[in-house]
């Protein structure tokens, strides 16, 4: 068995492989590092590529039916490429109660962009979490990262037409 | 950095870093915690750190989780122990000038009492902290997370010391019985007969594993502790390998907190650094060493087997627990898993004993727990109270009463698994025993606050929703039972609710608590079954008379103008999305009602009501019908 092993070791050849192989080369071919392992991919591509879980699959020896069994078991993996930004709305009680899907319901009806979804233009992705332990300041919004509480529709309203006029601006430029 | 061989070495390594520390005449700490952070608290310690940097008088630390969350960016200024709040950077220069400089207090930002007004300077003056009894977070204000040394200075890893050079590894589990720690993260089971059964289970290996999968919607306990304080939870868990006879342990870190994840990581190096994980720890010829994990996002993953099945890179579903996990866990071994705060506890107990630690709290459940205190109260925060403080005095005393002085209407305790408990239960005791008498539970802490304006229905239906959406759906009761569930509270709070629909809530709440398979499923009809059993008015006003009393429901409300409140200033006009809201011809000013919304326009999204600045804006239930609605 040992040799057969040793065989069937994985060469990166593609640059998505090669750039995944350096996320997880010091796993060696454990298959429990799997979820970390996807944890990095999505990190860096912010979604997972399907070339990529191909290649974990056969690096960590993981049948793929598994491999997408976890990308969808788990809520922060995204088998589609998500938005330019990230925003995430906590619909954690504490915000629940203080409003949160007041946000959710203008943010779908005023810009299309529905929970769990990419907007069309491919700028925003919106998505739940579950508390982010800012409770004090809820509703909070997340974008890309940065802490926004005390949310009303109408300053969610203006996130969006502020990243929006920032990406035509960006796009005028270009 | 020495590796620390024996306990005498460690003394005089805490004895220097305590030196050190109290060479300084001054420290002022900032709050780092989420809250903290989020409302600009890094930018407030650039601010101070430009200027204090280099000085050999004044100490700067960006500390965990100080607690009072509402009023962050919070500071503190020791040893006199003047609490700042609501921070900016513009303050910064005059706080140095006068305060530390002159020792004068600055009057402005100083924490107000709400009912006198006065203004209190010093920490424990204000009612947020005095009923307070900090014993997990007892460091957090005072230390640096980033730092062991700090860590040292406060006699961190004595317990350690005791435990492995003081203590036989029977004694060490004898005195956790004797302390009757029950375990923080909700069921409350004794964390030292788990020891027991662990340490007596035939294996080889022995797994420790912490629980930091802090799942629950509204609470932050196990993050603030982590980001305050993680030496604490690093050494309980060692004492407890040692105790146990663990090999290797782990913890299981909610990917959502990457700050948490930061600091612990740091921690990590730091103690192995040390010496103090690692091979030979302090000496003794025990090996032990702690990996991080990170979830996914999925809140049965706090339900142990599913843990454990997680970190060993699968999907978390549980399984059944004939057998348990101290037998059988991880790799279907001896597995000891406990919650972050009970590791937090563990070098307490051992430092000052179980019959301390039993003075503190009721009999049944000794010493204190951490709750974040959310929702609509007035002080919004992190905060550790002994057991059997009642649910009153952390709402009104510690909490300070609802925000906007409106009526309370119930509290949650529990997050989705809990109960809520309305006016009549406020006098309860908070311990393990006696929320789950009430129909409650404890939870892993988060205590959530509904005012008049929230209702009930609402709430129980968000809770299923939630738990819909978080179910493996393993098995059926779960799976299926929580969905009709989620329908019939649906058909509820869109008015088209019967009255049997309350009978066979119940029901089928009885019959999933009874048979799913894991916590999570046998726990989730809890916040529907003790709404109905304290609020079944509430219920029955949705059905009878299509009125939601907490204004909430769409289906039962209505949007209207108070006519002697509009000054038509337009703002509304301006937010409303559908075009709802338009002038009144012909109407003066001094007439009022300027604006009118159209109901039938109208699609209830409360713009106007968060922009008016006359509060000239109303809800109305049971919704009044749009004219011409009758016909059609």
């Amino acid at each position: 068995m040992e040799a057969i092993k040793e065989l069937s070791v994985i060469e990166p050849t593609s640059k998505t492989e090669k750039e995944v192989e350096e996320l997880v080369k010091d796993w060696g071919n454990d298959g429990e590092k799997l979820i970390m392992a996807m944890l990095a991919v999505q990190d860096k591509y912010n979604w997972l590529p399907p070339d990529a879980l191909d290649y974990l699959s056969r690096r960590f020896e993981v049948p793929k039916g598994q491999i997408y069994h976890i990308a969808t078991f788990y809520k922060v993996f995204s088998l589609v490429p998500r938005g330019k930004h990230i925003l995430k709305l906590c619909m954690g009680t504490a915000c629940h109660v203080r409003g949160a899907p007041m946000i959710a319901d203008a943010l779908q009806r005023d810009y299309d962009i529905p929970l769990g979804s990419t907007s069309d233009d491919g700028l925003f992705t919106l998505e739940r979490v579950n508390c982010v332990g800012a409770c004090a300041i809820g509703p909070v919004l997340v974008v890309d990262g940065q802490y926004r509480g005390n949310m009303t529709q109408n300053r969610a309203s203006a996130v969006i037409k502020r990243l929006k006029r920032l990406a035509e601006k960006e796009a005028e430029n270009a | 950095m020495p590796r620390i061989e024996s306990a005498e070495m460690l003394k005089n390594i805490q004895e220097k870093f305590r030196k050190e520390l109290e060479a300084y005449p001054m420290v002022i700490s900032i709050c780092h915690g989420m809250s903290c952070r989020a409302t600009g608290a890094v930018e407030v310690a650039n601010a101070f750190e430009k200027i204090v940097e280099g000085s050999s008088d004044i100490r700067f630390i960006r500390s965990g989780c100080q607690g009072f969350c509402e009023k962050g960016p919070l500071s503190v200024v020791r040893p006199s122990n003047i609490f700042y709040q609501m921070l900016k950077p513009g303050d910064v220069n005059e706080v140095m000038q006068k305060t530390v400089e002159r020792g004068e207090v600055i009057d402005r930002l100083l924490y107000a009492n709400p009912t006198t007004g006065e203004k209190l300077g010093k920490e424990h003056e204000i009612d947020f902290y005095a009923k307070q009894h900090r014993v997990v977070l007892e460091l957090n204000g005072y230390i640096d997370p980033l730092r062991i040394e700090d860590y040292f200075a406060h006699d961190g890893y004595s317990a350690l010391a005791k435990a492995m050079t003081g203590m036989e590894r029977g004694h060490i589990i004898e005195e956790m019985i004797d302390s009757n720690l029950r375990g923080r993260g909700g069921a409350g089971f004794s964390a030292g007969w788990k020891w027991k059964t662990c340490s007596e289970a035939p294996g080889e290996r022995r797994h420790i594993i912490c629980n930091a999968d802090e799942g629950d919607p509204g609470a932050f306990m196990d993050q603030a502790v982590l980001e305050g304080n993680p030496h604490s939870v690093i050494e309980g868990m060692i004492i407890g390998a040692y105790a146990i006879g663990g090999t290797d342990g782990h913890i299981y870190i909610r990917h959502e907190y990457p700050y948490a994840v930061h600091t612990f990581q740091n921690a990590l190096d730091q103690a192995r650094d040390y010496g103090l994980l690692g091979e030979n720890i302090l000496g003794t010829g025990f090996d032990f060493d702690i990996q991080v994990c990170f979830g996914a996002g999925a809140f049965v993953c706090g339900e142990s087997s599913a843990l454990v099945r997680s970190l060993q890179g699968q999907v978390g579903e549980p399984r059944d627990k004939f057998v348990h996990a101290t037998e059988q866990g991880y790799h279907d071994e001896p597995t000891n898993l406990n919650n972050v705060e009970t590791w937090a506890n563990v070098p307490h107990i051992i430092n000052k004993g179980a019959q301390w630690f039993r003075g503190i709290g009721t009999k049944g459940s000794p010493g204190t727990k951490v709750f974040s205190l959310v929702g609509k109260v007035e002080n919004t925060g992190l905060i550790e109270v002994p057991m059997g403080i009642s649910l009153r005095e952390i709402v009104f005393d510690i909490g300070g009463g609802i925000k906007e002085g409106k009526d309370f209407k119930a509290v949650q305790t529990g997050g989705p698994s809990g109960g809520m408990l309305s006016e009549a239960q406020l006098d309860l005791p908070v311990d393990f025993d006696e929320l789950d008498k009430a129909g409650s539970m404890m939870g892993s802490g988060g205590m959530i606050v509904m005012d008049e304006n929230t209702c009930v229905v609402d709430v129980a239906k968000y809770f299923i929703d939630f738990l819909i959406d978080e179910s493996c759906g393993k098995c059926l009761p779960c799976r299926e039972g929580l969905r009709q569930m989620s329908n019939m509270l649906h058909r509820i709070c869109d008015g088209d609710g019967k009255l049997k629909d309350i009978n066979d809530l119940e029901a089928l709440g009885e019959t999933v608590a009874a048979t799913a398979l894991c916590g999570l499923g046998k726990s989730a009809p809890n916040p529907v079954l003790s709404s109905i059993r304290h609020f079944r008015d509430e219920y029955i006003a949705h059905i009878v008379e299509h009125k939601c009393p907490g204004g909430v429901c769409k289906a039962l409300i209505s949007y209207h103008v108070l006519p002697d409140s509009c000054t038509g200033c337009g703002s509304c006009a301006k937010v409303c999305p559908s075009d709802a809201i338009h002038t009144v011809p012909g109407k003066k000013r001094k007439d009022g009602l300027l604006h009118e919304i159209d109901l039938e326009a109208c699609v209830k999204c409360g713009a106007c009501i968060d922009i008016c600045p006359e509060n000239a804006i109303e809800k109305r239930s049971p919704a009044e019908v749009p004219v011409g609605a009758a016909r059609s």
